[in-house]
């Protein structure tokens, strides 16, 4: 919120520097985000008389000697129409630093330093400036909208600087509010507790005003929604007559960059502004009906607002009425039917606590917002909605802009004016807190804080503004003392009263950690990828309508449709991953993340749904192969001593001939396969890759397993390295299988040679594996393993045609 | 042979041809097969003396076999001696022939990093761990009602426009806050509470510093008696693990619906030490995390007695950390899994 200083030195006399008042708003609870001077690109701009002023001829230009308040006048030359010997105008000096202008002399474009020259063979030793050179426009000081040069009253004294006198010595912060504090969206609520920071009164606002004794008979004011409205004030005014606003109002509204329009509609603009209440005018005349009243729309009722938009609204917008129609969309604008215009002659006040969730929805709706809807948003409380409206018939008068009826109509719903009794320990208050505050020292910032406080014991006896609705118990007296008192106060400490705890991760999160490792240790790195994908990246992987993945939960209002569903596989991150990278140019290399997916258990959603914890891999370069990535996959067995199985199957998305379900313990945990190359092509991937996904939920029962040592074998192992004759069609799993089954003292099997080649027949391949035998409870005899590799052979024989290599 | 005389004659006739042979001899094996003519048991000369031994007279016996034993002594030491001589010129030619350059380029183990967000979670569970705070993982997607109303933010409360929110039906959104998870502790638990709660977070913003998801981590403790200092004390802790033991924290007043009071937490720059820098904007502070004592409400929501426990929570955004800690400007790189930024980022 914008706060120019002068104007809040109105309320609260601030007897510290800016920087300082920054700093303990700041300790307080109230951010200056920005603060900045008004005139703060201007500099070395002095009051300036004008002693002669002779044309030079043929052009438009002056030479003028100028009284700067210096031993000798400057020379200047000068282009404005408005020069004159004896007139006083702001000097800009060599070095001086003021606004540069198009050749309109009305467009900013930038800032310029003033150099001596010369114009028309003339010396020039500065620059007689205008208004706009100046940054101030003629709300912020009368005749300063002039395209010439600004005049200075006769009475400015020569040499004197000109930004006290134009009011570009004042400072402007840019305060932020939290949202507990709507009553500080005002310059007199930040009055309130700049006051209460600096223990000083505040001053009131001029709030008098005399009524007529004009009245309109028999007008009423009805709220039919009292749950959306619980405070409707209306006051007429006659006799108005539609003005320019005083200077001083105008400087103000121009300082928190409000235009100006008329006196009427400034009033309202101004206590926006001052007490945080928006208010509006309707033109009196404009009223039919002799009543307002304050009702939910109707479905389809259409209003115009004053910016000549029309809306179609429903029974969840609030509109006001005059005796026949709606006259107002309530919080948000005006109706156009009764916009104040230059011959308004009568006009009736607004001033109405309206419910913020309402008029924040109705504003987002609509797409119709305002100042008053933000500020209505941010919640307004009734206190400032009376206050504001004797304010404005106080201004009415002050300004001459009409005469103050004695119509005041007020609906309101019962809410109190009056401070709340608010009691509370002292002890508990400080309880919160960790540290002893001197009750004294409770007592002084609740007195600044205008609590008006007792002691009585232990007991604090509060009285809270109707002003402030945050208060509801004692915490927020705790908030309010050491805000005041100082956080530097607080002693830090280490839980001296809390119960020791036992704490650490859980089997799974234990689990998950050691996975995480277990990967990196594959040489690959850790991403992490958005919970949410594009709806195109199901089509790339080619997933079918009705394939499970396409079932995805929707974001109602996703920033893009490319974020907009939540991912049910991370296959799309991680090829993506790898495209990106070899894009940046890393030709190979392995990411793997762990996260969530998102299987609904219904769509649209009735209760949550799964989020499984999901590994997945990618791969990619010359270096890998399937092969590669199945000794990563493996890697997760491992971690958790399990054993995979893999077998053929089939991706939309990845290589027919080069993918695996992974298989655990009978369930299918997961797959792995080679990108096909339709991908590849469409992802701009110059190098192959690898992908895997593994549903970690199959594997936690795994999580907590323990692993128990194997006794040493007490006899000797024997080896048989046995080269094998097949039809190409046969697996390798298929004959490991076997040959496990085949002889029970098997212990292992590993594939160390795989041969192709007319030798053995084409359609023929060898493959050579190394077998292990062990014995159980007792030496082998010494034929005992030469008759275990008969059997084999004659299993494998009888079952797959397999011969041993000659 | 007959006597000792004809023995010295051969025995220095030996020793000529021995010593004559050795020096054109090359390596171990040439020394070996050198060795064999004269010391061989069948077949060499100096063996084959001991055979002689038959046609010597019986009292010269004695000093003959000395002779002979004499021989063979001085032969086999000759022999080691020169073997010892040609196996170490063997062994520094075979280290010669193997010099490398070991300017040249290390053969690495590769090994990836955990996420630079795993890495400070990470640090953050260990710190949090050690006094006696349990990992919670709440869920990514959540109710209105854990999510906002049991944290106090009724749905006209305009603390909820603090946080753009995304909506997946007018009940389930994806959580704004790692928040939501305390009151699903709070409710299966009651106090003691020590609880870290880490995870993904969703807001609908787009740009350098803000991603439309994040990482949070909650802390949350309920038990008698806790306070505004304890909370300090606490994050004292944490900053100074983290950013070094000479960093401190200062609290400014703030507000979030779910804890009252309510503090912003700032850090002493620890770039600066305090004096003002780039990073800290000139300020001495940074910004970090926002903290404050749990709202009474919220625990009365969760069915804990306010009158009788009381709790701190504080929630701080890791990538803010992992970006401040390893000056990483953009928060979009985090989520590229770009080898070039993974790569930097070591966990040791």
């Amino acid at each position: 919120m914008l706060v120019p200083i002068s104007w809040l030195r109105d309320y609260v006399d601030i007897d510290i520097d800016i920087d300082e008042l920054e700093r303990r708003l700041f300790a307080s609870g109230f951010e200056v985000e920005e603060k900045y001077q008004v005139g703060k690109d201007i500099s070395g701009v002095v009051v300036g008389e004008v002693l002669t002023c002779e044309a030079i001829p043929d052009t438009h230009l002056h030479v003028c000697m100028v009284n700067v308040g210096g031993a000798e006048p400057l020379q200047i030359c000068c282009g404005a129409d408005n020069v004159c010997a004896g007139g006083k105008f702001p000097v800009a000096l060599p070095g001086a630093q003021v606004y540069m202008t198009a050749k309109d002399h009305v467009t900013v474009e930038g800032v310029m330093t003033i150099k001596k020259g010369k114009l028309r063979g003339y010396e020039s030793n500065g620059m007689l400036c205008s208004g706009t050179e100046l940054g101030v426009n003629e709300d912020m000081y009368p005749g300063a909208g002039y395209n010439g040069l600004l005049v200075l009253p006769a009475d400015a004294v020569v040499g004197a600087d000109v930004k006290p006198l134009l009011g570009l010595d004042d400072y402007i912060f840019d305060v932020s509010i939290t949202a507990n504090r709507p009553d500080c969206q005002s310059i007199y609520g930040i009055a309130r507790e700049v006051a209460a920071i600096l223990d000083k009164p505040v001053k009131e606002p001029a709030l008098d005003y005399t009524e007529s004794g004009i009245t309109k008979d028999g007008f009423t004011v009805t709220v039919d929604a009292p749950d959306l409205c619980p405070r409707y004030i209306a006051h007429y005014v006659t006799d108005v007559k539609i003005e320019q606003s005083p200077a001083w109002m105008r400087r103000r509204l121009a300082l928190v960059g409000v235009n100006s329009i008329s006196n009427i509609v400034d009033i309202t603009n101004y206590i926006l502004y001052e007490l945080g209440q928006p208010m509006h005018a309707f033109d009196g005349e404009f009223l039919e009906g002799n009543a307002i009243n304050v009702r939910r729309a109707a479905d389809g009722e259409k209003i115009v607002t004053l910016d000549e938009k029309e809306f179609t609204l429903n029974h969840n917008n609030l509109v006001i009425c005059d005796g026949v129609k709606p006259v107002a969309l309530a919080g948000i604008m005006g109706g156009l039917n009764s916009e104040i215009r230059e011959t308004t002659n009568s006009v009736m006040f607004e001033a109405a606590k309206f419910a913020r969730d309402n008029i924040r929805k109705s504003s987002r709706a609509l797409g119709q917002s305002s100042d008053s809807s933000q500020r209505y948003a941010k919640g307004v409380d009734e206190y400032a909605t009376v206050m504001a409206m004797k304010r404005a018939l106080h201004l009415i008068e002050e300004l001459g802009a009409g005469r103050v009826s004695s119509t005041h109509v007020e609906a309101n719903s019962g809410n109190s004016l009056e401070p709340r009794v608010m009691k509370a320990s002292v002890k508990a208050v400080n309880g919160v807190l960790g540290i002893e505050v001197p009750t004294d020292e409770i007592v002084r910032i609740m007195k600044a804080l205008n609590f008006n406080p007792s002691i009585d014991g232990d007991e604090l006896t509060i009285y809270v503004p109707a002003y402030r609705e945050d208060m509801e118990s004692y915490p927020d007296i705790s908030e309010e003392v050491i805000r005041m008192y100082g956080f530097d106060k607080l002693v830090p400490t280490l839980m001296p009263t809390a119960k020791i705890t036992a704490g650490g991760l859980n089997t799974r999160q234990k689990a998950e950690l050691k996975l995480k490792r277990a990967m990196t240790s594959t040489g690959a790195y850790e991403g992490v990828h958005y919970s949410f994908f594009s709806p195109a990246d199901l089509d790339l992987l080619g997933f079918a309508a009705d394939a499970p993945e396409r079932n995805a939960i929707r974001i109602l209002n996703p920033i893009n449709e490319d974020l907009s569903l939540m991912r049910t596989t991370l296959m799309p991150q991680m090829i993506h991953a790898a495209s990106r990278n070899m894009k940046r140019g890393r030709m190979e290399g392995r990411v793997f993340e762990l996260g969530n997916k998102f299987i609904p258990k219904s769509l649209p959603l009735t209760e949550y749904p799964d989020e499984k914890p999901t590994l997945a891999m990618v791969a990619w370069g010359s270096g890998e192969n399937f092969y590669t990535l199945k000794g990563m996959v493996d890697t997760v067995a491992d971690t958790f001593g399990l054993t995979f199985e893999y077998v053929p199957t089939t991706k939309p998305f990845l290589h027919p001939y080069q993918t695996a379900e992974v298989v655990c313990g009978g369930e299918v945990v997961g797959f792995l396969g080679k990108v096909t190359y339709e991908i590849m092509k469409a992802e701009d991937m110059r190098e192959a890759a690898y992908v895997a996904e593994i549903d970690l939920t199959l594997l936690e029962k795994y999580y907590d397993k323990v692993t128990k040592f194997a006794p040493l074998p007490k006899y000797d192992e024997e080896s048989r390295d046995l080269a094998l004759v097949m039809d190409k069609a046969v697996s390798c799993g298929q004959v490991e299988k076997l040959i496990k089954d085949a002889c029970a003292y098997v212990s292992n099997v590993t594939l160390f040679d795989v041969y192709e080649g007319a030798q053995i027949g084409l359609d023929k391949k060898s493959m050579a594996f190394s077998v292990k035998f062990t014995p159980k409870d007792e030496e082998f005899s010494a034929d005992a393993v030469d008759a275990f590799v008969k059997k084999i052979l004659k299993k494998l024989k009888n079952e797959l045609q397999i011969d041993l290599r000659s | 042979m007959q006597d000792l005389n004809e023995l010295k004659e051969v025995i220095s006739q030996i020793k000529e041809e021995i010593t004559g042979g050795i020096g054109s001899l090359e390596n171990s094996k040439a020394v070996y097969e050198f060795k064999k003519n004269f010391l061989d048991s069948k077949n060499g000369k100096i063996s084959a003396l001991m055979k002689e031994m038959r046609n010597i007279p019986n009292e010269q016996k004695a000093n003959f076999g000395k002779g002979v034993n004499e021989l063979k002594a001085w032969a086999a030491e000759k022999f080691d001696e020169i073997d010892a001589a040609l196996k170490a010129k063997e062994a520094t030619a075979r280290y010669e022939k193997e010099k490398i350059d070991v300017t040249m380029p290390a053969v690495k183990t590769k090994k990836g990093n955990l996420h630079p967000v795993t890495q400070i979670r990470n640090e953050l569970i260990d710190i949090f761990a050690s006094m006696g705070f349990d990992v919670f993982e709440g869920s990514e997607i959540e109710t209105d009602y854990y999510n906002f109303t049991a944290l106090n933010t009724p749905a006209d409360h305009p603390a909820r426009d603090m946080q753009d929110t995304f909506y997946l039906s007018p009940e389930f959104l994806l959580r704004t806050q790692t928040s939501a998870g305390q009151i699903h502790v709070m409710e299966a638990k009651k106090p003691p509470i020590k609880i870290l709660s880490p995870g993904k977070v969703f807001r609908s913003d787009d740009d350098a510093t803000h991603s439309p998801m994040f990482t949070q981590m909650e802390g949350l403790v309920v038990d008698k008696g806790i306070t505004l200092c304890d909370l300090q004390g606490m994050l004292n802790t944490l900053v100074q693990k983290i950013f070094g033991a000479d960093t401190t924290t200062r609290f400014r007043p703030s507000y979030f619906p779910f804890t009252e009071p309510s503090v912003e937490v700032d850090v002493s720059c620890f770039e600066c030490k305090g004096k003002g820098c780039r990073l800290c904007k000139g300020t001495g502070w940074i910004e970090v995390l926002g903290a404050g004592v749990v709202n009474r409400k919220v625990l009365a929501n969760c069915d804990i007695n306010p009158d009788e426990y009381s709790g701190f929570a504080f929630g701080i955004g890791i990538e803010r950390l992992a970006m401040l800690k390893y000056g990483i400007n953009n928060i979009k790189m985090l989520y590229e899994s770009d080898l070039r930024v993974l790569e930097q980022i070591n966990d040791n």
